[in-house]
């Protein structure tokens, strides 16, 4: 049924049609996803938004700046009211800080959602963010996670696994969110110099980031590690760091930038999944990585999520065998994991076979309905509402990808509320009967075509389009 | 000083289970049992939450970190001469002295490696091994419970329901909007639209339900509360930091509570409400008597208060049940926080916990009784517990907790006498 391929490869494999898309695609799904990994990685550039290590500078110096006034606030004689409330009002300048960033990270990555015309490209990229989530719970990952995207995420996506993993793992957002930029190697220069001292410190390793690294982005949790090799790989991975972050040994370097600190570095060989590494300080982490990013595990983990995502909930193994094979064919060239998804014949049989996320329910609304994204606030409302904040998933882990995780009672009526009150702004200006078979194409069912036929108003006919089962899933 | 409870297993001679089924039956209708399940996401630090102050290997493990023993500046909240409570579970406190809240250590599920994913897949799917099962085991014991039914036998306070919550009984969720109502004639045409799609049509149906009970509840109108960030979607396993200033953790879950026993008072509605809780995965600054964890069980302690007050008359018929995936390393990491481990403390609190009690068989926490050398070792399986509670309080009839609600769990028997009855 090669009528149905523009709307899969427009709603499972984009972000849902925009006015005119399906036309566009005309039964060359396929060819039209390939030439979208042909064009370059797909950079988000706006003159208003600041790098990591400009934002991470920026914060440094206002926690300092926090530090002195809650001092001097403490040191104050009379314990006056102006001091505290010089250290309240202190304490509220980083999220005042920090908060526009988010907003505006927020507001540009949206905009690209829903103008882009290569979203199949957007939709990876959403899928590598969230498979090397950071979460903006965390204080000061507001003001990273979309710098984070764009700056370690966006210029691999078309590139090399080995290559994303390495950019991921030394960027400051992920050593921070994972706390790897005070992990200290035991019997490291520093250390030892702590324990000459008699120092009441006891400094050691932290193995938040060496876990995650296998257990979520190379391996996954079957994938034949053990706590040995956990604190091994943290060992190794002692001293990857940030300039000016951290506190009495750890300061020092560029504000805001990758550092590795050889007085941090726990020496010595160490041995990661049955293979030696010699001590090479910085290029032991780096040599076990590219490892890592070769392990037939990761191969398999990775395929996995990216049929799960692709594919269905529960994907067919021959599925995911066959991308696995690319993967490890290839070197980890994901251009060519991703042509050899678009080449599975599963992702073409069943039309609606994945529920979509609130993030890809609210992007396929503005993109079928030509919404303008409004800067700001009004930019993440709808996220935070559907139950989806953008860089919130709260974990390593990422957002769920499965139907089960996100079709509740509760979240079901979120949408349909949020259809209503869309349907309500736009009145007459949008005509969902014209809009339902150029958004939905072939899946169109006959129901939704007589119920948006049928509506009561104009307003209730784009209400009734976005409610329809068919709208809910990809 | 008694650290050593002498564990209460309940017999799984069928006669005796037949006895008990009968007694409860009769019970149910008068006393109207209700549960409320906490799942604390991130792995919460037992050593921390209920400090064995009296063991002699805690302070080393802890440093600068181990809390004091109750009544030296900042220390634990007594207990029973050898566990205290943390400094910050005030509330929780009051609940022991009134009988109202046991405290079971040295307890963890059947799961024995450290990821919280795979841990909380365990704790909720009640299966010794993660994803083996797509349902929960509340769910799945709701649909064995007797007494009598509603609609919603239990409700998830979120917008998504989860796995602990998933299976064949019919559950809802629910959280407030913050959009408005749509009209009638709009519901009307929607429910025709998703009369043939089997899972939509459901879903909308038991929000329907849910919204149907929440607007009937008078005084304490769930329909006036305003939405609350912290019942945010969280079927993810909210394991991150927290970040949120001291101040607003006060108030962190007041909103979820009002919501649980807004739902739970009422006649007719469910009798089961869960929701999560984050951010209990201290990797760094955990803090000791103040800081970082201190500031999450401050909230909680709060939120329990809360629920307590709001529940009214309904409390002296609620078990609150606070579980985690599993607990963390036993020292202080190199970051003044604690990396993944494995046993932890569950909490037993409300009117129908027969409480003041600490139940653990004592594993010590030397060298050589560390699991791994470097966690504590679980001496208690987590099913008996929920084994004992669905039996005693919710009155699941053990046949059915042994085969459908907790496979393979042989090992795990009941452990009885956690409930007033």
């Amino acid at each position: 049924m090669r009528e149905g391929f523009s709307a899969i490869a427009a709603n499972r494999f984009g972000l849902g049609a925009r006015p005119g898309e399906l036309a566009a695609i005309a039964d060359d799904g396929r060819d039209w996803l390939e030439a979208q990994l042909r064009a370059g990685p797909p950079v988000l550039s706006d003159p208003q938004l600041r790098s990591s290590q400009e934002t991470l500078a920026q914060a440094q110096k206002l926690r300092q700046e926090i530090r002195a006034q809650r001092k001097s606030a403490e040191g104050a004689t009379a314990p006056g009211k102006a001091g505290a409330d010089d250290a309240a009002a202190a304490a509220q300048a980083l999220p005042q800080f920090l908060r526009p960033i988010y907003l505006s990270e927020v507001t540009a990555r949206l905009r690209a959602a829903v103008a882009t015309e290569r979203p199949f490209i957007e939709r990876l990229t959403q899928f590598w963010g969230n498979h090397f989530a950071v979460s903006v719970d965390k204080q000061l990952l507001s003001g990273l996670a979309g710098s984070f995207e764009r700056e370690a995420i966006r210029p691999h996506v078309l590139g090399n696994f080995s290559d994303l993993l390495l950019a991921v793992e030394t960027h400051a957002a992920m050593l921070l969110y994972l706390d790897n930029h005070l992990s200290v190697g035991p019997h490291s220069q520093a250390a030892l110099r702590l324990e000459r001292r008699a120092h009441p410190r006891r400094l050691g390793i932290n193995e938040n980031l060496a876990r995650e690294i296998l257990e979520l982005h190379t391996l996954g949790v079957g994938g034949g590690y053990t706590q040995a090799d956990v604190t091994a790989f943290a060992e190794v991975i002692t001293g990857w760091s940030i300039g000016g972050e951290g506190g009495g040994p750890f300061v020092g370097g560029e504000p805001g930038k990758f550092l590795f600190r050889p007085e941090l570095h726990e020496p010595g060989a160490k041995r990661v999944l049955g293979t030696a590494y010699a001590d090479g300080g910085y290029g032991q982490g780096v040599a076990v990585l590219r490892d890592l990013a070769g392990h037939p595990s990761t191969a398999r983990f990775i395929a996995l999520k990216l049929a799960r995502h692709f594919i269905a909930d529960d994907p067919p193994p021959q599925a995911v065998g066959r991308l696995a094979r690319a993967f490890t064919g290839s070197g980890g060239d994901l251009p060519t994991v991703y042509r050899a998804l678009i080449d599975s014949r599963e992702a073409w049989v069943q039309p609606l076979a994945k529920y979509k996320t609130p993030s890809d329910y609210i992007i396929s609304g503005f993109r079928g309905l030509t919404l303008p994204v409004e800067a700001g606030q009004p930019a993440l409302t709808p996220f935070g509402v559907l139950g989806q904040r953008v860089w919130e998933p709260g974990s390593p882990a990422g957002w769920p990808d499965r139907s089960a995780d996100w079709d509740g009672a509760s979240a079901l009526m979120k949408r349909i509320e949020w259809a209503d009150a869309l349907g309500q702004r736009l009145g007459n200006r949008r005509d969902a009967v014209q809009l339902a078979p150029q958004l939905l194409g072939a899946n169109l069912s006959a129901a939704t075509r007589s119920a948006v036929a049928h509506a009561a108003s104009a307003a209730q006919a784009v209400t009734l389009l976005l409610a329809a089962p068919e709208f809910m899933r990809r | 000083m008694q650290r050593r409870e002498f564990l209460n297993f309940g017999t799984l001679l069928a006669g005796g289970a037949l006895l008990t089924s009968r007694v409860a039956f009769a019970r149910a209708d008068e006393r109207r049992a209700r549960l409320v399940l906490i799942i604390m996401r991130g792995a919460l630090d037992g050593l921390a939450a209920v400090p064995p102050h009296g063991d002699r290997d805690y302070a080393a493990l802890r440093g600068e970190f181990a809390l004091r023993a109750p009544g030296e500046a900042g220390g634990a909240l007594p207990l029973d001469g050898f566990f205290g409570l943390h400094p910050s579970l005030a509330f929780l406190q009051q609940c022991y002295a009134a009988r109202e809240l046991t405290v079971l250590h040295a307890l963890a599920s059947p799961y024995r490696e450290r990821s919280h994913f795979d841990g909380q897949d365990v704790l909720e799917n009640g299966s010794p091994r993660a994803h083996a099962l797509a349902t929960g085991w509340l769910n799945r014991a709701l649909a064995q419970a007797p007494g009598p039914s509603s609609r919603e036998a239990g409700v998830a306070l979120g917008q998504n329901v989860p796995l602990v919550m998933r299976g064949p009984a019919e559950v809802t969720s629910w959280s407030a909007s913050k959009l408005g109502a749509l009209d009638e004639d709009t519901l009307a045409r929607i429910t025709d639209l998703y009369a043939a799609d089997p899972l939509l049509s459901v879903r909308l149906a038991d929000a329907l339900a849910a919204n149907a009970i929440a607007s009937a509840d008078g005084a304490g109108s769930l329909a006036a509360l305003a939405p609350d960030t912290a019942v945010r979607d969280t079927s993810a396993a909210g394991v991150s930091q927290p970040a949120r200033p001291a101040q607003a953790n006060g108030a962190r879950y007041a909103q979820v509570v009002r919501a649980a026993a807004g739902f739970l008072r009422q006649e007719a509605g469910p009798r089961v409400a869960m929701f999560d809780t984050t951010g209990w995965d201290t990797h760094a600054n955990e803090g000791a008597a103040q800081g970082q964890l201190a500031g999450r069980l401050s909230a909680l302690d709060s939120g329990l208060a809360t629920l307590k007050q709001e529940l009214g008359p309904v409390w002296s018929d609620t078990a609150v049940l606070l579980v985690t995936e599993f607990g963390r390393t036993a020292a202080i990491n190199g970051t003044r926080g604690t990396d993944h481990g494995t046993a932890t403390v569950a909490l037993l609190v409300g009117g129908a916990v027969a409480g003041g009690r600490v139940i653990a068989d004592w594993p010590g926490l030397s060298a050589r009784a560390l699991y791994q050398g470097r966690d504590l070792q679980p001496t208690l399986d987590l099913r008996s517990v929920l084994k004992g509670v669905l039996q005693e309080h919710l009155l699941v009839p053990p046949r059915e907790l042994e085969h459908t609600v907790f496979p393979d769990s042989r090992t795990a028997r009941p452990l009885t006498g956690l409930v007033r009855t």
